[in-house]
């Protein structure tokens, strides 16, 4: 095919064009990504990777499980320390013989359970890998309850949606809630075999840095979503209403409720 | 040959000034390949960006299961103070390099403060990894669509198989030797040697179609825990969560080598022909040098 083209020199007019754009681009995107119509309508990929990644765990597999070969020879230490309420300063003082998890919302059968009971459910151990949502992985040894057993012993009401975590510690220092750090799970994720109380790591007992006296393990999820100093498990129907409204302490800072990628 | 030869070509009733040679014009790209190719462009820069944000969180990069600050690093960018002045290190195995003003510390608002990448490469621009986490989502998952819907034409209307796969009389050293030295030349080419791609360029587009994509994908699927429980088996081919991590950054760098190298070339053999062609279709072809007209 043959025809007649006007080929202008637009060199200079392209080179001022793309330097222009891109300063307005970076502009742009940042203006965009504070603005909350925008950052809702981004927000579409966490809906989308959940459905997706749902339906293509509908069997409930496990995490990967490693060799006590292949642990990290030191678990780091994220979030909180050390809880500095006066509640749990006392509780860790006795070495939480008074410590109680109370577990209520939409259950027929609210418990108060003592450490101890919690020990003598039925326990599970597990190797997995910790991953954070900064980028690190640490692989540590759990034990503890499997949330079901918690849960079918509370009885679960047929209108409860979610399992909300209420913990002993807050994040003044790291962001400016002073509401206690708290987190949220599903039904699909609560009653996940992996999904644990541990009490137990690395076969010791669970170290304050590490959430003592109990915490939660769902190991399909990121780092955030692990609550430690865990007080309280409520069921519920929404989450709406519960600190900021969507789900946990990081998710009211804007990180997602689904934390599987 | 020259003036003479054109004038003796005309035909008798031709005006007396001698009409421009005649511009070739091909159709050059497909309409799939061009909508792809711009949504790709700005997906791949996008999820560059906001990938460096998600680095900035925590830029150190480790080979094997895990991997976090008491363990050893492959990479990484450190800030540190040295007479009240942030100034920047980069650590790749046992090299150390100060890097003060791009990696590890960086102007913002005027300042030098500590932060992995700099403001101006990430998005968005401050430091906030779940928004950056959320661009990167949202983008990857634009991007896969993007992709699967490029290679479903490129396989359907034969541009793979066409033009992207070298011949196997291209993949003779002695043809690709060829290939290297005209490149090293800078050889611009001409008439129907451009109507085709060479054989590096062949190379380079399926090793960034059918490679090296792909593992940024399978790279960046290997760091989802619920993905993990889905093909544990992922994580393991690369050596790991922290190998398929530190992989998805060295694969990262390679798409922007490519893109160097790409726009270099676009840029050589003519910028506006190149990305007219990339917008519209239409490529012109160079004419052959008078020398080598026959």
């Amino acid at each position: 095919m043959t025809s007649r083209l006007l080929v202008p020199s637009r060199r200079g007019l392209i080179k001022a064009g793309v330097a222009a754009g891109a300063s307005a681009l970076l502009a742009g995107c940042d203006r965009l990504s504070r603005a909350p119509a925008f950052r809702d309508f981004i927000g579409v990929e966490q809906d989308v990777t959940k459905a997706v990644q749902r339906s293509l765990l509908f069997h409930q597999p496990l995490a990967h499980e490693f060799k006590p070969s292949q642990m990290s020879p030191v678990f780091k230490v994220n979030g909180s320390r050390m809880p500095s309420d006066a509640g749990y300063q006392r509780l860790l003082d006795a070495e939480f013989r008074d410590y109680r998890l109370s577990v209520g919302g939409l259950v027929a059968n609210p418990l108060s359970l003592s450490l101890r009971q919690i020990h003598d459910l039925p326990t599970r151990t597990q190797i997995t890998r910790h991953d954070c949502v900064e980028g690190w992985s640490a692989i540590g040894k759990w034990t503890g309850a499997p949330l079901s057993e918690i849960l079918l012993r509370a009885q679960l009401m047929g209108e409860a949606r979610y399992i909300v975590f209420h913990c002993a510690d807050n994040l003044r220092d790291i962001g400016d809630d002073p509401g206690f750090y708290y987190e949220s799970i599903d039904l699909f994720d609560a009653f996940h075999p992996q999904t644990i109380l541990a009490h137990t790591m690395n076969d010791r007992p669970l170290e304050v840095g590490h959430g003592a006296p109990l915490r939660l393990r769902v190991e399909r999820q990121l780092g955030y979503k692990q609550a430690k100093y865990v007080m309280r498990i409520d069921a519920v129907r929404s989450l709406a209403g519960i600190g900021g409204g969507k789900g946990g302490y990081w998710e009211d800072h804007g990180y997602e409720w689904y934390a599987g990628i | 040959m020259g003036e003479g030869e054109a004038q003796i070509e005309n035909p008798p009733d031709a005006p007396t000034e001698p009409a421009p040679p005649a511009r070739e014009v091909i159709y050059r790209h497909k309409l799939a390949t061009r909508i792809t190719h711009w949504i790709n462009v700005f997906c791949i820069s996008l999820l560059l960006m906001s990938g460096f944000t998600i680095l900035n969180a925590h830029p150190r990069l480790y080979w094997g299961q895990y991997g976090a600050n008491a363990d050893a690093p492959v990479f990484s960018i450190t800030s540190m103070q040295r007479e009240g002045r942030w100034i920047g290190i980069t650590q790749i195995g046992a090299l150390r390099f100060e890097t003060t003003g791009v990696l590890g510390a960086s102007e913002m608002n005027g300042r030098v403060v500590p932060r992995g990448m700099p403001a101006w490469i990430t998005l968005p621009s401050y430091r906030d990894l779940a928004t950056g986490r959320r661009w990167h989502f949202f983008l990857a998952w634009l991007f896969v669509v993007n992709g699967l819907v490029y290679l479903a034409f490129g396989f359907a209307n034969g541009h793979f198989r066409r033009d992207i796969a070298p011949t196997r009389e291209e993949l003779k050293p002695k043809r690709l030797w060829a290939d290297i030295v005209a490149h090293a030349k800078l050889h611009i080419p001409r008439g129907e040697e451009s109507k085709r791609y060479n054989t590096l360029q062949k190379i380079a587009y399926a090793g960034v179609i059918f490679l090296i994509l792909p593992l940024m994908l399978l790279t960046g699927l290997s760091m989802s825990p619920s993905f993990d429980a889905l093909a544990p088996w992922l994580p393991q081919v690369f050596g790991g969560r922290q190998s398929a991590r530190t992989i998805h950054f060295i694969t990262a760098n390679l798409i922007v080598l490519f893109v160097a190298v790409h726009l270099f070339e676009v840029f050589l053999v003519g910028a506006w022909n190149e990305i007219r062609s990339m917008i519209t279709g239409y490529y012109e072809v160079k004419p052959e040098k008078a020398a080598d007209v026959k």
